[in-house]
């Protein structure tokens, strides 16, 4: 069981070190900072001078290696468009990215879960039907495309709720919260639900077909047999075996949300790590890509980990040893 | 294989493959998963080699980061009627909400070059003299200037009295010493324009003199992005060095302020909001309308958004309206367009130097070396046809690379070229260049207004008269350094000129490329002639034997056919219509001058 969990922690640490690699080696493609860090009036000896102090005449995997043994250190550089350090700019922009992604996950799982359970009981008839076909607008949409409807609706049209940026925002410690403030949850419904639609008409579809499956089980039909109530079938015996998967599925998509805000966050100029991401790549500032895409890495690979180390702790084949 | 991971990974694979994203993260998840092993279906996503494929990334970053909202926009644009429901007012009377793309990158004043950076810095702090909203030169700190009648190479400045900063210290000759020593300064990203500043000295508590290697007849033009910091306070903050950031530091002064100008900073978060309040000490109180007493700045990126932000009254004020959603703000009863030229003239530029190209399919010589090749490129561009349907009309076509404010512009010299298309054939024929021959066009795609459109368009034109050209459109920060490297035969470039004066377009863009010079010009033009008649430009100080200098290169430019000139660009701000200012042509709104109606 321990070179279980050893095997895995050294692969883990594996595919962080190779999504490193591929990060640093692509760099090379995304432009040079250099341009963009000095005026038009730069000379050639100002670019081959800013060239060398910045470590950009090395090789790529020189780069790499100086980028780790920083991040060792807890230093991952300096922003070449701010000035600041990589990681305070990150941790600066997360609570925005955060809390997008966790109101964007409350609604996809609340609002996922009673439209796909109301499909399952109810497969046919006009309402399933509209959620059903109303639902694959939220798969073939594209993020931007739904962000920028949305705007266009409720921002230009009805004048209803804001179109960009976080509105107010309250600092608690370290901590900046919009949501404390009227103006700051006004901010966060429609990129929410830009974010969250996706997911959520994933998890309704995930959970109509597994519902439906679980209502064919020989138990609930031995349950509607002892002539329980619709209701008891429905909510006390299967949504509870429904949800097993459903949840797993979920843990993950929250990691996706926060990964895949970035769109979301461009459209609504939300002031979140995703945007910065967009900003940092434009500008070529490599400690900002590289520390953002090292810290999405690390957040997959641990909660993979994790996942893998719960199914250890639930499947005891593994325990033994012999599985896997 | 287990049933919940293995429909994780089908979930992760629709993901990607629905929001046609390649996330490296969730590729380090899919390559952990399957052991860097192909799957069927898989590897479409684009695996670690592929990944290197120059141009896969360059599209992808376009298609999800630049085109898609644009495109959209303009749909619903054309779909939606113009009519908005009532907007809100004006907020508040005072407040100006104000929007563009780029948020400033740093506080510092003299840490970076930079457009959106001097304009916000434009409203904290003050240069010695400045450009108005016109573009005229106007006193700020210094009230009279001028060379020194008994030495050329002095200039003189006599200071305004009774100016205080933010935080209450007194302005005087020490701070402009200090700040003009310290814009000189390594790190500081204004110390080209000062390279011919040999000492600043202060002669008096309101008076300073600066002494130029050689006499500098433009010295003014220099001085109007270069801002007065309070020496007191800079050494009480430890922040009398410019900001390093290759170094990796942060100085007290990069995140914040203490100028003499008409706003203070009162809260800044990057990228998201920085508010500014009116001033109560300023010292030009009754002498600017200074209505606005309050200025709220968000960058908002997407140009949709934008937009969006300005119809639905959030913001006040945009820098930057998007050609094809003009006609709809315009269109707006409570929203107005405002145009000027800008001070930014686009062109190309050919490698008429080298003995051969990289990238024409001519051997072994260069057929942009044949001046009637370039005359006859020069006539096939259809200025007029770039102008109504790729810029739809906002833009002024050029005959000149250089923009009509600038100190050398004549009408004459602007005077389109003919395009007279059998002319250009004839002049091609002649050139022994009848069938034609194709070459690689390299151009930017998130520089300029309708960069990547204007090149498409060249590229039909430069088909009618037999030459196939490739077209390759990067990003900025990819494809200035292939002009910087010589990496390039045939590319885009925009220029603007801060100075409003020709020697800054030769000394960038004409002059051999050296050390000191040419850093710009990707042509390989090398005329010593032109290069001696440039570096003299620079210590002239008969003004009139000067211009005529200037008159003199730009023939022998225009003569050459050094660049193929395209348009001037134009500039178009959107506003509440209770705002009232003209279009700055540098793109710096300066917002003591605004007024409301």
């Amino acid at each position: 069981m321990l070179s279980y969990i050893v095997k895995r922690a050294l692969q883990s640490v594996l595919v962080l070190l190779a999504v490193g690699l591929v990060a640093f080696s692509m760099f090379r493609f995304v432009g040079d900072p250099v341009e963009n860090m000095l005026g038009q009036e730069r000379t050639n000896a100002d670019i081959e001078r800013l060239r060398e102090s910045l470590g950009l005449n090395d090789p790529f995997l020189v780069q790499y290696w100086d980028f780790l043994v920083g991040a060792v250190q807890g230093d991952v550089g300096v922003s070449f468009r701010q000035g600041r350090p990589a990681l305070e700019l990150i941790m600066e922009r997360a609570p925005a990215t955060l809390e997008l992604a966790l109101v964007s996950a409350i609604f996809a799982m609340v609002l996922g879960i009673v439209l796909g359970i109301y499909t399952a009981i109810n497969r046919k008839g006009p309402i399933t039907n509209f959620i059903l076909s109303t639902s694959l607008i939220g798969v073939s949409l594209p993020t931007f495309l739904i962000g920028i409807l949305l705007i266009y609706i409720f921002a230009v049209e009805l004048k209803w709720l804001p179109s960009f940026g976080r509105g107010e925002t309250v600092d608690l410690g370290w901590w900046s919260t919009g949501l404390l403030t009227w103006s700051g949850i006004k901010s966060l419904i429609l990129p929410s639900i830009t974010l969250g639609l996706y997911q959520m008409t994933l998890i309704m579809r995930l959970v109509r077909s597994e519902m439906s499956e679980v209502l064919r089980q020989d138990y609930i039909r031995f349950a509607r047999a002892r002539g329980l109530s619709e209701r008891a079938i429905n909510f006390r015996h299967a949504v509870k075996n429904t949800l097993i998967p459903v949840i797993t599925v979920a843990g993950l998509q929250i990691g996706s949300i926060i990964a895949f805000a970035i769109i979301t966050e461009t459209v609504f100029q939300w002031p979140g790590v995703g945007l910065l991401f967009i900003d940092s790549v434009q500008f070529v500032d490599i400690p900002v890509m590289a520390s953002y895409l090292m810290l999405i890495s690390v957040m997959f690979v641990g909660i993979n980990f994790l996942v893998d180390m719960l199914y250890l702790a639930i499947d005891p084949r593994l325990r033994d040893g012999k599985g896997s | 294989m287990m049933y919940d991971n293995f429909a994780l990974d089908c979930f992760v694979i629709l993901y990607l493959t629905f929001n046609r994203f390649e996330s490296l993260a969730a590729k380090g998840y899919l390559l952990k998963k399957y052991r860097f092993q192909g799957v069927s279906g898989f590897s479409a996503l684009g695996s670690p080699k592929q990944s290197q494929d120059r141009t896969k990334i360059n599209s992808w970053f376009n298609r999800v980061f630049n085109t898609g909202g644009q495109i959209l926009f303009k749909k619903i644009s054309l779909t939606a009627s113009a009519a908005l429901l009532v907007s809100t007012s004006f907020v508040a009377a005072e407040t100006l909400n104000w929007a563009r793309a780029g948020d400033s990158l740093t506080m510092d004043p003299h840490a970076q070059n930079e457009g959106p950076t001097h304009t916000l810095a434009h409203q904290i702090y003050e240069p010695l003299l400045l450009r108005d909203n016109t573009g005229a030169v106007e006193a700020a700190l210094a009230t009279e200037w001028g060379p020194s009648a008994d030495n050329p190479n002095i200039w003189e400045f006599k200071l305004r009295e009774g100016v205080t900063y933010h935080d209450g210290a007194e302005f005087d000759s020490e701070d402009v010493v200090f700040s003009i020593t310290r814009a000189m300064s390594e790190h500081s990203n204004m110390k080209e324009l000062l390279s011919s500043v040999k000492e600043v000295r202060a002669t008096g508590k309101y008076s300073v003199e600066i002494e130029t290697n050689g006499p500098n007849p433009i010295m003014a033009s220099n001085l109007t992005n270069l801002f007065m910091m309070d020496k007191g306070w800079a050494e009480a903050n430890d922040a009398v060095a410019v900001q390093d950031i290759e170094g990796g530091e942060e100085t007290f002064a990069s995140r914040n302020t203490n100028g003499t100008g008409p706003y203070k900073l009162v809260s800044r978060a990057a990228d998201s909001l920085t508010e500014l309040e009116a001033f109560d000490g300023y010292w030009g109180k009754g002498e600017f309308p200074l209505e606005i007493t309050k200025i709220n700045y968000t960058p908002i990126k997407n140009p949709a958004t934008r937009v969006a932000a300005l119809l639905s009254g959030e913001v006040d004020f945009i820098q930057d309206v998007p050609v094809q959603d003009l006609a709809r703000v315009d269109g707006d009863e409570n929203l107005q367009v405002i145009t000027a030229p800008q001070n930014r003239v686009i062109f190309f530029g050919l490698n008429q130097g080298d003995a051969d190209l990289k990238t024409d399919d001519v051997e072994g010589k260069n057929p942009f070396a044949d001046l009637r090749v370039r005359q006859a490129m020069n006539m096939a561009i259809n200025r007029e046809a770039i102008q109504k349907i790729v810029m739809r009309d906002q833009s002024i076509p050029a005959g000149v690379a250089m923009p009509p404010f600038v100190n050398g512009w004549t009408e004459a010299l602007d005077t389109l070229p003919s395009s007279d298309l059998d002319a250009a054939k004839a002049l091609m024929a002649d050139a022994g260049y009848g069938d034609g021959f194709s070459v690689t066009l390299h151009c930017p795609n998130d520089r300029y207004i309708n960069d990547e459109p204007i090149c498409q368009a060249a590229v039909g034109m430069f088909a009618q008269i037999g030459i196939t050209v490739n077209l390759d459109a990067k990003p900025k920060a990819q494809h200035f350094p292939q002009i910087a490297n010589s990496e390039t035969d045939f590319y885009m470039l925009g220029w603007g000129v801060p100075t409003f004066d020709s020697a800054y377009i030769f000394n960038f863009l004409v002059h051999t490329r050296s050390d000191e010079r040419g850093s710009w010009n990707g042509t390989r033009y090398s005329n010593a002639e032109v290069d001696e008649m440039i570096v003299s430009l620079e210590s002239e100080t008969d003004l009139d034997v000067r211009d005529a200098t200037v008159a003199k290169i730009w023939a022998q430019v225009q003569e050459d056919v050094l660049y193929l000139p395209i348009h001037h660009q134009v500039l178009n701000w959107g506003t509440s219509n209770k705002i009232d200012t003209v279009v700055s042509p540098e793109d710096q709104p300066k917002f003591k001058y605004f007024t409301l109606k």
